[in-house]
């Protein structure tokens, strides 16, 4: 039961992650590595703030705050650099590791000292169920776990609508139109490059507090933490997206937010059944790679004349 | 009221695929005026619009629009006075939002975008009766993804998009040249009724010889990055097919010849 509550919580603070993927990867068709970077940002910020006794919910929005800076100056070398979407990504990823040692002066910063969000929760589960376990179906869980769950749900729940809401302005059509058309949308009067940066800015924010929220969860903030997030948010959009489809906005955004907390189950599961950590990146750029190339592979299979048929 | 002075506009310049696109083009166009240009492949039609559009920097020239100097704007900034539909049906919308999401946010066309809905309510009663004036029975469809439906009835769209906030200058490059010719007619249709309605400036490239007689007040012919001939008022109205075919066999003559005179001259000093 802890493991599952632990999985469910990871599986929420990382669609907030999925969120940012989602934002770069199917509204911009970006693959932005900046994330791998970014969500690191915002670990080591919150991180670095709370032992220095900043209140934790200032913390985490400073990370927010790292976030939406990281993705901005990838915004700005693609839309007036015009540098290369995916070198763009690289050359910020690669920047931001030295910007994340220097914020914590060392690779790694555990959360020894200082009121974090977990604090919060402990306190709260105090004053909720008065105990420090709870009787949950038959199961003892800690009360903290399962204040700290409710937390990650809300967040999870709230930043979902929030986007929903967004992409449904007038502002945010016109960001996903320059998304998916940006040629009409510029002859409709929109500065394309300035929704580019917008949208790359956000998406790395949200990133961003996905990683200030782990930090916290975890209790640490580590320089490598951000490596393969980038694939581990793909992932997550992809299976979200064969649960829900993207045929209207809300279903592809709880798709994201579905498909974070299901890939994490099914981590937690593999790891379970005896699955090598070490392998765990490797299974998870497989599975990415699977999730793009199957449907292909299927449609002609089902399909074979089609393709066989010479053309005319 | 557009005017453009002497536009040139030179691609790849220096270079071994050096184009003279544009060279020293004027027009002058009265307020809802129909210009209709015609001219061979390569002559500038496309390159002339998308002058206009703002799509490139120019060589030299001025554009005047509405009393405006907008040679220096951006694109997205003259699109306040531009309304723009393209060749390519694919081109002019966002193939993967709703019929409505597509009209709303050409409802904004030149307006500062803000996180007020932006299929209200209001709007949405709006988009459903000029839809359906369009009398293609698009008005149950607006919330399909615009990609879903027929080159014809996208163009058609675009061209309500294009007209929703009235444009100072409504650019159609060949526009209905993409559509099988019952769609071609039908969105032709369309065409002049919203062009008659808002009275709309108004330029058009077609290779439709036809469509250039039948339509519009004025005639420009492109040869070669220039204006060739020029019909205007009761020379236009007199104007017939042949007359343009035979001018515009003319011209490519004279090219042909003009290329039969440079390869002599290469041949006799080289
Ligand atoms: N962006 C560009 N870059 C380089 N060359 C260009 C560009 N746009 C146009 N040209 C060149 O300029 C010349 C004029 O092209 P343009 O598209 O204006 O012709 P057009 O009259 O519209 O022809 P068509 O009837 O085939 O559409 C052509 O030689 C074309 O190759
Ligand atoms: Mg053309």
């Amino acid at each position: 039961m802890t493991l599952l509550i632990g999985a469910l919580t990871i599986g929420l603070i990382l669609s907030l992650l999925a969120l940012g993927v989602y934002i770069s990867y199917c509204v911009f068709d970006i693959a932005d590595i900046t994330t791998d970077g970014s969500i690191t940002l915002g670990a080591s910020i919150c991180a670095v703030l709370i032992v220095h006794g900043v209140n934790p919910l200032l913390a985490t929005l400073a990370g927010f705050a790292g976030g939406l800076a990281a993705g901005t100056v990838t915004g700005i070398l693609q839309a007036k650099f015009h540098i290369n979407a995916l070198l763009s990504g690289i050359l910020v990823m690669t920047g931001l590791y030295s910007v994340n040692l220097h914020v914590m002066g060392k690779s790694n910063v555990p959360l020894l000292s200082g009121t974090s969000f977990t604090t919060w929760a402990e306190r709260l589960g105090q004053a909720w169920f008065g105990q420090p376990e709870v009787d949950l179906l038959g199961w003892l869980v800690s009360s903290r776990d399962l204040v700290t769950l409710l937390g990650a749900l809300g967040v999870s729940l709230l930043a979902g609508l929030a986007l929903y809401w967004f992409f449904r302005t007038e502002l945010g059509t016109a960001m996903r139109a320059a998304g998916d058309n940006p040629q009409m949308i510029r002859a409709l009067g929109v500065n394309v490059e300035r929704y580019r940066i917008l949208g790359l800015a956000l998406a790395n924010g949200l990133t961003a507090l996905s990683g200030a929220l782990l930090a916290q969860y975890q209790g640490f903030a580590d320089a490598q933490m951000g490596i393969g997030m980038m694939v581990w948010g793909l992932a997550s959009v992809i299976i979200g997206e064969s649960l829900t489809g993207s045929r209207s906005l809300g279903l592809a955004i709880y798709g994201a937010v579905a498909g974070s907390v299901l890939f994490r189950m099914l981590v937690a599961m593999a790891l379970r059944w005896g699955l090598n950590p070490n392998d765990l990146k490797l299974v998870t750029a497989l599975f990415v790679f699977a999730a793009l190339v199957l449907p292909h592979l299927l449609q002609r299979w089902k399909r074979p004349a089609a393709v066989a048929q010479p053309r005319s | 009221m557009l005017t453009v002075r002497n536009l040139c506009k030179t691609f790849h310049g220096g270079t071994v695929n050096e184009v003279r696109a544009l060279h020293g083009v004027s027009l002058e166009l009265p307020e809802a005026s129909f210009l209709v240009i015609v001219g061979g492949n390569g002559s500038g039609k496309s390159t002339l619009l998308n002058a206009i559009a703002g799509c490139f920097r120019l060589d030299d020239g001025e554009i005047h629009l509405e009393g405006h100097n907008i040679t220096r704007w951006p694109e997205h900034r003259r699109a306040r006075l531009i309304g723009r539909v393209f060749q390519n049906p694919f081109t002019g919308s966002a193939p993967n939002m709703s019929v409505a999401e597509n009209l709303a946010l050409a409802a904004r066309r030149g307006l500062p975008r803000t996180l007020g809905r932006a299929l209200s309510k209001r709007l949405m009663n709006e988009l459903h009766e000029q839809v359906r004036q369009l009398e293609m029975g698009l008005e149950d469809r607006l919330g399909n993804a615009i990609g879903s439906l027929s080159g014809g009835q996208r163009q058609a769209l675009t061209l309500l998009m294009a007209t929703w906030r009235r444009p100072a200058v409504l650019l159609l490059d060949e526009h209905t040249a993409a559509l099988d010719p019952k769609s071609a007619d039908q969105v032709l249709r369309v065409t002049e009724a919203i062009v008659q309605r808002h009275k709309l400036t108004t330029l058009m490239v077609t290779h439709s010889m036809s469509q250039a007689v039948n339509l519009g007040d004025r005639i420009v012919m492109m040869h070669k990055g220039s204006v060739a001939y020029r019909f205007a008022g009761a020379d236009k109205q007199r104007l017939g097919v042949d007359d343009l075919l035979t001018r515009f066999e003319d011209l490519r003559r004279r090219e042909l010849l003009d290329e039969t005179a440079a390869a002599l001259l290469e041949e006799t000093y080289v």
